[in-house]
């Protein structure tokens, strides 16, 4: 029997812990995603970016010039632009993650078949979760990154702390992709896709992204607190103010576990769909 | 080795359920040969081959490919194996060139190693002058090029293809045919479903005839043949009042007799011979047709109805 390389490089694998779901080739899905990228999708990235743009305009210098200052600890007052920028900047983390990992992944998973034709080689699903999740995960940082530059040139970072803004948005988006990945692939039509941006649009308003959640009665603070969205918010204001401290590793836990769930049903999900 | 045995299958079972797609199947694929599933839609060879692919779990019974077992050494089995599924699954969002070299990386190839055989694959294809197409742009027979191009990035050993030319027109599939003729010539096992018996007679070597999950019939495409049927068939048509008055004079004439809905077959190894027969008993068939016995006639014999429905 002549071994040929393709085959050789799978047998290296053999006895890895989890073998048969991943094959260390995460980078190819990702390497796919760029080449895919490079020809077509960049208008999309393109709106991405501007949306959390033309929102902090319009909110935080037109609405803004009637609020005034806000206290967001005690004795610490900010301009309304810069009380709603880092909402954002966690929102549009949100917004590129669900747009890749859910429409993106429906169409791959449902129509084009690009996940049945991936794994019809030596790759395991979880390469192709990872892989897909890697992706949402870079376009967080391009958007981070891009709106951490005019949020600067406007004059509104304060403290060089406020940087670790950029690393929370990107984990922002993995734990938004991981989980938007997971639910989409138990999605079966387009009606069930509107869905997502059922519950993504109220998110977006009601997280506390353009007033503080105080003013909600106790029982609704709870369950905004509840939701993924207030915990970026939250993690992503208080290093724009220059806050890092403990208070902080319950909002990090809370994205680490979407991240685990997310890849955990995406695998299984991607098993059952098109290796069982 | 000649005779080398690539894939075995041993009471090969897979149940949906009550029901049950494959039904303890027996079969031995060797080397460099065209072993050729055939059988109608639903018959079960997807299932068999997605098995095989070690895309899909079997239920119980053995099955192994080149000496492995699917259940536990899933991705070394699918690095010997080159998959063009039945629905093109080519990445819609990628150039022609974009999609074979994405495909070879997938596999864990170095790119150097992938960009030196995408000429030669883009040869093979005939998609040479298309490399910087979107695959959107190409027509039904080049996208199955493009795709067995794409399963022959990784060198397999087994090359599987299911229904390659549902769907294509006559002159696509003969281009399509001539690649696979060419492929074979040099060494690569090829496995192929379809419910066409012309694609499987001009194709395979061996035929495993399928119906229902299990295995009616498994030889050459001649022997077959000739051990399920005449060497010629005589096709008549009376009317469709008339076709089923006369079937039982017919009857007395023939070796054996086929009604059906349009037309009734018979066979006889002669068949001229036969048709001036009937002829001479006064039974005047609108129109008559011989040929010489098909595989569609096999599949008839062994299942009592047409493959195509």
């Amino acid at each position: 029997m002549i071994t040929t390389m393709a085959v050789a490089i799978a047998e290296k694998r053999i006895g890895r812990r989890g073998e048969s779901v991943y094959s260390g080739r995460a980078k190819a899905v990702l390497e796919r995603s760029y080449l895919a990228f490079r020809s077509s999708a960049w208008i999309v990235v393109l709106t991405g970016f501007l949306e959390p743009v033309m929102y902090l305009f319009s909110f935080g210098y037109g609405v803004g010039k009637l609020i005034g200052k806000i206290e967001v600890a005690p004795g610490h007052f900010v301009s309304y632009a810069a009380f709603i920028a880092p909402a954002l900047l966690a929102t549009s983390a949100m917004n590129g993650a669900i747009y890749d990992s859910t429409w993106n992944v429906f169409f791959k998973l449902r129509f084009d078949r690009v996940y049945q034709g991936m794994l019809a080689t030596s790759m395991g699903p979880l390469d192709v979760a990872l892989g897909e999740m890697a992706w949402a995960l870079i376009r967080g940082l391009a958007y981070a990154t891009a709106f951490m530059i005019i949020v600067g040139l406007l004059g509104l970072i304060t403290t060089p702390v406020a940087l670790l803004a950029i690393p929370a948005a990107v984990l922002i988006a993995f734990g938004f992709a991981a989980i938007g990945m997971a639910v989409t692939t138990y999605i079966k039509s387009f009606e069930q896709m509107n869905l997502i941006n059922i519950v993504m649009l109220p998110m977006f308003l009601f997280s506390g992204s353009f007033y503080p959640l105080s003013i909600y009665p106790g029982w609704l603070q709870l369950f905004i607190k509840s939701l993924p969205l207030w915990h970026g918010v939250v993690l992503i204001r208080s290093v724009s103010l220059g806050i890092v401290n403990t208070s902080l590793i319950p909002h990090i836990i809370y994205f680490l576990v979407m991240i685990l769930l997310g890849l955990f049903f995406t695998t299984k999900r991607l098993t059952q769909l098109f290796m069982r | 080795m000649q005779n080398e045995e690539l894939i075995v299958a041993k009471g090969l079972t897979k149940k949906y359920g009550d029901f049950t797609a494959v039904n303890e199947i027996d079969f031995a694929v060797r080397k460099g040969e065209s072993f050729g599933f055939l059988g109608p839609n639903g018959a079960g060879k997807s299932t068999t081959m997605r098995i095989i692919a070690a895309t899909l779990t079997r239920t119980s019974g053995q099955i192994s490919i080149l000496g492995k077992d699917p259940a536990d050494r899933g991705p070394e089995i699918r690095a010997h194996l080159g998959v063009v599924p039945q629905q093109d699954n080519l990445d819609q969002a990628l150039t022609v060139t974009d999609n074979l070299y994405i495909y070879g990386r997938y596999f864990g190839l170095p790119r150097k190693f992938v960009k030196s055989k995408i000429d030669e694959l883009l040869e093979f294809a005939q998609l040479t002058d298309k490399r910087n197409a979107k695959v959107e742009s190409l027509s039904g027979g080049m996208k199955r090029r493009l795709t067995i191009a794409r399963a022959l990035i990784s060198e397999p050993e087994i090359l599987m293809l299911d229904e390659p030319t549902t769907g294509l027109d006559p002159q696509a599939r003969h281009i399509l045919w001539d690649r696979l003729f060419r492929l074979k010539e040099q060494g690569v096992t090829l496995l192929i479903t379809t419910h066409y018996m012309d694609e499987a007679e001009q194709l395979c070597d061996r035929l495993m005839v399928m119906d229902k999950g299990s295995i009616m019939a498994e030889d050459s495409p001649a022997d077959l043949i000739k051990k399920f049927s005449t060497k010629e068939v005589l096709e008549v048509r009376f009317g469709s009042d008339r076709n089923s008055q006369v079937s039982d004079q017919l009857k007395t004439m023939c070796e054996r007799i086929e009604v059906l809905p349009d037309r009734i077959l018979m066979y006889a190894d002669d068949a001229e011979l036969l048709l001036e027969s009937i002829h001479r008993a006064s039974l005047h068939p609108l129109t008559s047709l011989v040929r010489r016995s098909s595989l569609e006639d096999v599949f008839l014999r062994l299942t009592g109805r047409s493959l195509i429905e």
